[in-house]
């Protein structure tokens, strides 16, 4: 069986939800092997090891995490020239899309971005996308080279697979080319001490109707265990940080639970949301064109709205 | 400092869009500069201000892409280079990027290639990173903020895990996202001044790059199907006259969220 490699997304070996998911639909195809690249795999190894890697190949100097996404490209394109992988798996967040950009023109092959599943087809690899904001489902396949496909979170659930994970460290030496765009400061996101947007099960989203004040957004969120999301009107506003914008130039999400208040729902933010499995929105305009992809909408004061519910929410938790 | 900015033709996003019978996307609608290009070229005009030097704009597309290139001129920008040849049509992103990795170094591989953070319509955001792996030129992608002084290109990027602030000698590929800067407006002037503004129209030949290696049938992606999602239907909208929030908890609670 051949190996389908898995680039890690981790912070300092803290495994994220994602790897597992990745994992997950390596073993459909072949053998997952796991790419690691920076500190921490000793910490990792095991979550690794626990989701299915047979194997961990981990690189860790100032070459390959002091530059900008070129070096991990490289890295890997040495790894499939010489492993010769039935695919290459790489969460689909800005830095995974473009190691896997890169890594496609290296190898000569073919790219598949946002992918929502993997299976093996009759035919090889196969993907399937949600596209045009999610009203089409596309299943698409590599015909050249390795299958290189950027994979979105929540695309499957994690399953448990005992395996070696056995550490494999790889110093390659990074050309000078992948050097070109240094790293010359990072500043860790201060952990919001809420689900990451990404891993969510349950998100709500303030916009302009909240007119700044995410008290009552937050409240809501806190009830429900939810990651707090923002409209592009409300974080253009300064209202809520750019890493919570949900929108097609923001973060796209795709929760069990959406809940949208005082958003709009103009299609820039819908592209980010809309295949949420359940959506909720709360706004004083019965014409908010949100409420045409609602479960269930109320047309009302979010002010009033979600404390109430808030209350009721804590009320049947006792 | 001479700046090279790519711009797309791209279907309005607010129009329904769907497929062709060969599975290609139907672009036979009216279509528009890709707003997330503006900041692009939005850069790319403040840098030149700033210094001195020239703006051109890149696009492939057929006849009705010169409308991107259109206003990028009347926005701005100094000459532009459109390729237009039916052979590229269906080009996956792989072939895309051969084909403007070509124009650029065929235009004269410039201090700077700008692109916007992703397309309003494929919205993969993989051309830059591309384009810097083709032309051998650091990559300064995602860009929130942007300084060009000494030879070199420093930008902030605001990831998910981390903000990075990011440097790398000229000449570079970036791109820039929806954060960086407000686009500017075309004038009047700017309109006027657009029509004399030279456009040079370029084939696949013009660029040495064999046909066979672009388009549908050198795509090294093949779409399996497509199938329309049926419309979501719209669930109960109630008015809140004092227990709006009582009945949205009534509805998670049988929705099973708490």
């Amino acid at each position: 069986m051949a190996d389908v490699f898995v680039l890690v997304d981790h912070a300092n070996g803290v495994v994220r939800k994602t790897t597992a998911e990745l994992l997950t639909l390596a073993a459909r195809v072949g053998n997952p092997v796991a790419i690691f690249v920076g500190p921490g795999v000793e910490k990792a190894q095991p979550v690794l090891a626990r989701f299915g890697a047979t194997r961990v190949f981990a690189m860790d100097n100032a070459d390959v995490t002091g530059y900008l996404v070129a070096p991990q490209a490289e890295l890997l394109a040495g790894l499939v020239k010489k492993f010769q992988p039935a695919a290459v798996l790489i969460p689909a967040n800005p830095a995974g899309k473009e190691i896997a950009a890169r890594l496609a023109i290296k190898t000569d092959s073919g790219l598949i971005t946002d992918a929502i599943d993997v299976v093996a087809g009759d035919g090889g690899v196969e993907t399937t996308q949600s596209v045009f904001a999610g009203s089409y489902t596309v299943t698409a396949r590599v015909t050249k080279g390795t299958p290189i496909i950027a994979v979105k979170p929540n695309s499957a659930a994690p399953v448990e697979s005992a395996a070696a994970a056995q550490v494999v460290p790889v110093n390659l030496t990074i050309t000078e080319g992948g050097k070109g765009a240094k790293i010359t400061e990072s500043s860790p996101r201060v952990a919001s001490g809420r689900p990451e947007l990404n891993e969510a099960a349950i998100i709500v989203s303030g916009g302009r109707g909240t007119a700044g004040d995410f008290d009552a957004v937050e409240a809501f969120a806190d009830s429900l265990g939810a990651a707090v999301g923002a409209s592009r009107a409300a974080v253009d506003a300064g209202w809520y940080p750019h890493t919570a914008q949900i929108g097609q130039t923001g973060k796209q999400v795709s929760p069990q639970l959406y809940v949208a208040a005082g958003i709009s729902g103009a299609i820039q933010h819908r592209a980010g949301m809309q295949t949420s499995k359940t959506i909720v929105a709360v706004n004083k305009d019965p014409e908010a064109p949100i409420f045409e992809l609602v479960d269930f909408g109320v047309v009302g004061d979010l002010f009033s709205v979600l404390p109430q519910a808030t209350a009721e929410v804590e009320a049947s938790k006792a | 400092m001479n700046i090279v900015v790519c711009v797309k033709y791209v279907p309005d996003t607010q129009a329904d869009r769907h497929f062709e019978d060969d599975n290609t996307t139907d672009r036979t609608g009216d279509g528009l500069l890709s707003e997330l290009d503006e900041y692009a070229i939005e850069e790319a005009l403040k840098l030149v201000e700033a210094d001195s030097g020239e703006v051109t704009v890149l696009t492939i597309g057929p006849a009705g892409a010169a409308d991107a290139l259109k206003k990028a001129l009347q926005m701005g920008a100094d000459r532009g280079i459109h390729i237009n040849d039916d052979a590229i049509a269906g080009s996956d992103a792989v072939g895309t990027s051969l084909v403007l990795a070509e124009a650029i170094k065929k235009a004269g591989t410039p201090d700077l290639v700008l692109t916007g953070m992703a397309s309003t319509d494929g919205t993969m955001g993989v051309l830059p990173a591309m384009l810097a792996e083709r032309l051998g030129l650091p990559q300064v992608t995602m860009s929130a903020t942007l300084a060009v002084a000494d030879g070199s290109v420093r930008a902030r990027r605001d990831g998910d895990a981390a903000s990075e602030q990011i440097v790398a000698a000229l000449p570079a590929v970036v791109s820039v996202t929806d954060q960086i800067n407000e686009p500017r407006y075309p004038s009047f002037k700017g309109i006027m001044a657009a029509k004399k503004k030279p456009v040079e129209t370029w084939s696949l030949g013009d660029l040495g790059v064999d046909a066979a290696s672009v388009g549908l049938g050198g795509a090294y992606t093949e779409v399996l199907s497509v199938s329309k999602r049926p419309p979501r239907e719209q669930g109960e909208i109630i008015t809140d006259e004092g227990d709006g929030g009582t009945k949205l908890a009534a509805f998670l609670a049988a929705r099973k969220f708490i």
